[in-house]
């Protein structure tokens, strides 16, 4: 194993008492002194600050944005070309067979393309773009800015308190402010079902900005533990364990983010990789869908637990993808890969608990609501 | 009282052995949400698996220190697993166990031996 790495904010996790994990390379804060519950509530009711700078950012950029959409477009089977200048959009990178490579958030920004991948998949990703797209496009990977993340509803109110327009943005805007006197890139999105904000910055203001935003009274650091129970509430995948390159995007139940025009009869239908497994399953639906689950007990489902129709005998039918303990909820949440059939909200399955069938139900995601500022 | 070195800590009390984890273990665990007791009547062997703690991050098992039969559960844990975090060392006690070999007691850690052990 290499040495891992550190973000800008290393130092400062270490001041502020945070336990460290391996996170995909990276030396990361799992939690802080409040701990994963409190930090959970804490984000839920008024801000929390992530630390996202191992996540990869990507400027892709041609002739024009149109060159560039059309380019990306080859790769991610999304409508590039039609977002508006200052938008973002979600979307993911797509294998031959149908498969999600990884997934990761688009922004037109005017003269270029904004793209912000996991940390786990971006040196693939990186290499992907640049095998593709290279000749007609630049790829070019920013190593000198960290990524952070305000989520809560309190969030609006303190990154105002530094640029007043930062109130004026919408769900999924992106805009450039000015923060602490540092050119910001800013995006009204996240990763936990709150408004919020994600946040590129240069390196070197990274942590005199965070200090400021944790001088706020509202603002609290909040650790990858916590930023995983609060997507699982929200019903946010996670790459690598809700859906992977095995799993198409209608299996994953990510149609929604294969925009008309890049399906079958659409003007730039298809012309992504995996498009002939891809289209067809848009079309008569997948045969096998992720669903939300609710555990019945108090006994949390983490990944892996084996999913069953009925409470003894019979096949597998499906299995968990993500599952822990539901903070905002306060009982046990999941995700889970069922067969087609079986992923109607209300249906009841059984999890394969330490060699024990524990009823589960099919339910609505997500499972707290979101609140972001349409 | 004693210690295992899996932090558990195991308090007579008449012919009955009381088992908890302690304060440092329960720390380290993080947020309980979930505590999955054995049931009362249980003949358990020392090494058994007779408790599952579920995290906010992750599942753990509790071995059985003794031979014995479970006694009696700490029933209260199903609502409130917490407890087990606010105060490991009295309300958060799992289960009751009478035991049938008392001899691994003597391998056990006393209180300034596990205070080492934790540094």
């Amino acid at each position: 194993m290499s040495e891992l790495k550190k973000t800008p904010l290393h130092a400062l996790h270490l001041e502020l008492g945070a336990k460290m994990v391996p996170f995909a390379g990276y030396d990361m804060p799992v939690q802080y002194d409040l701990g994963v519950m409190k930090e959970h509530q804490h984000t839920r009711e008024k801000a929390g600050l992530f630390d996202v700078s191992h996540m990869g950012q990507v400027i892709v950029q041609g002739a024009s944005y149109e060159a560039a959409a059309l380019g990306l477009e080859r790769l991610i089977p999304a409508d590039i070309l039609g977002l508006t200048e200052n938008r973002q959009r979600y979307g993911f990178f797509t294998n031959e067979s149908g498969g999600i490579e990884d997934d990761l958030m688009f922004a037109n920004r005017g003269d270029h393309i904004f793209v912000v991948v996991n940390a786990a998949c971006k040196e693939a990703d990186i290499a992907h773009l640049k095998a593709a797209l290279e000749s007609v496009l630049s790829v070019t990977e920013i190593t000198d800015r960290a990524l952070i993340a305000l989520q809560g509803p309190a969030s609006e109110h303190v990154l105002a308190s530094f640029d007043d327009r930062a109130a004026d943005m919408r769900f999924m805007d992106v805009a450039t402010l000015d923060l602490n006197g540092t050119e910001a890139w800013v995006s009204r999105s996240g990763y936990t079902g709150e408004d919020g904000y994600e946040i590129s910055l240069p390196q070197d203001a990274v942590e005199g900005f965070a200090r400021a935003l944790l001088a706020h009274d509202g603002v609290e650091a909040i650790g990858l533990g916590a930023r995983d129970s609060l997507r699982l509430e929200a019903g946010l995948c996670l790459y690598g364990q809700d859906m992977d390159g095995e799993l198409n995007p209608v299996e994953a139940s990510l149609s929604w983010a294969i925009q008309k025009v890049r399906r079958t009869g659409g003007a730039r239908a298809g012309g992504f990789p995996g498009a002939d497994v891809i289209l067809p399953a848009l079309e008569r639906g997948p045969h096998r869908h992720r669903v939300g689950l609710l555990p019945e007990g108090r006994a949390p489902m983490r990944q892996g637990v084996p999913l069953f129709e009925a409470e003894e005998g019979g096949s597998q039918i499906g299995f968990v993808t993500s599952g822990g303990f539901g903070p905002t909820i306060g009982a046990p949440v999941a995700m889970g890969i069922v067969a087609d059939s079986l992923h109607i909200p209300g249906t009841r399955l059984y999890g394969e608990l330490r060699g024990k069938r524990l009823p589960l139900t099919v339910a609505k995601m997500p499972f707290t609501p979101a609140n972001f500022k349409r | 009282m004693k210690f295992t070195e899996e932090h558990e800590w195991l308090r007579e009390e008449g012919e009955l052995i009381i088992v908890g984890i302690t304060e440092h273990a329960a720390t380290q665990l993080g947020d309980i949400v979930f505590v999955e007791l054995p049931d009362v009547g249980d003949t358990v062997s020392k090494d058994d698996e007779v408790v599952v703690i579920e995290s906010v991050k992750a599942a753990s098992d509790i071995l059985a220190p003794l031979d014995g039969e479970i006694v009696e559960v700490n029933e209260a844990l199903a609502d409130a697993p917490a407890t087990v975090n606010e105060d490991a060392m009295e309300g958060g006690w799992f289960f009751k166990i009478k035991p049938s070999d008392l001899s691994p007691m003597d391998d056990y850690l006393d209180e300034a031996a596990y205070k080492k052990l934790i540094g």
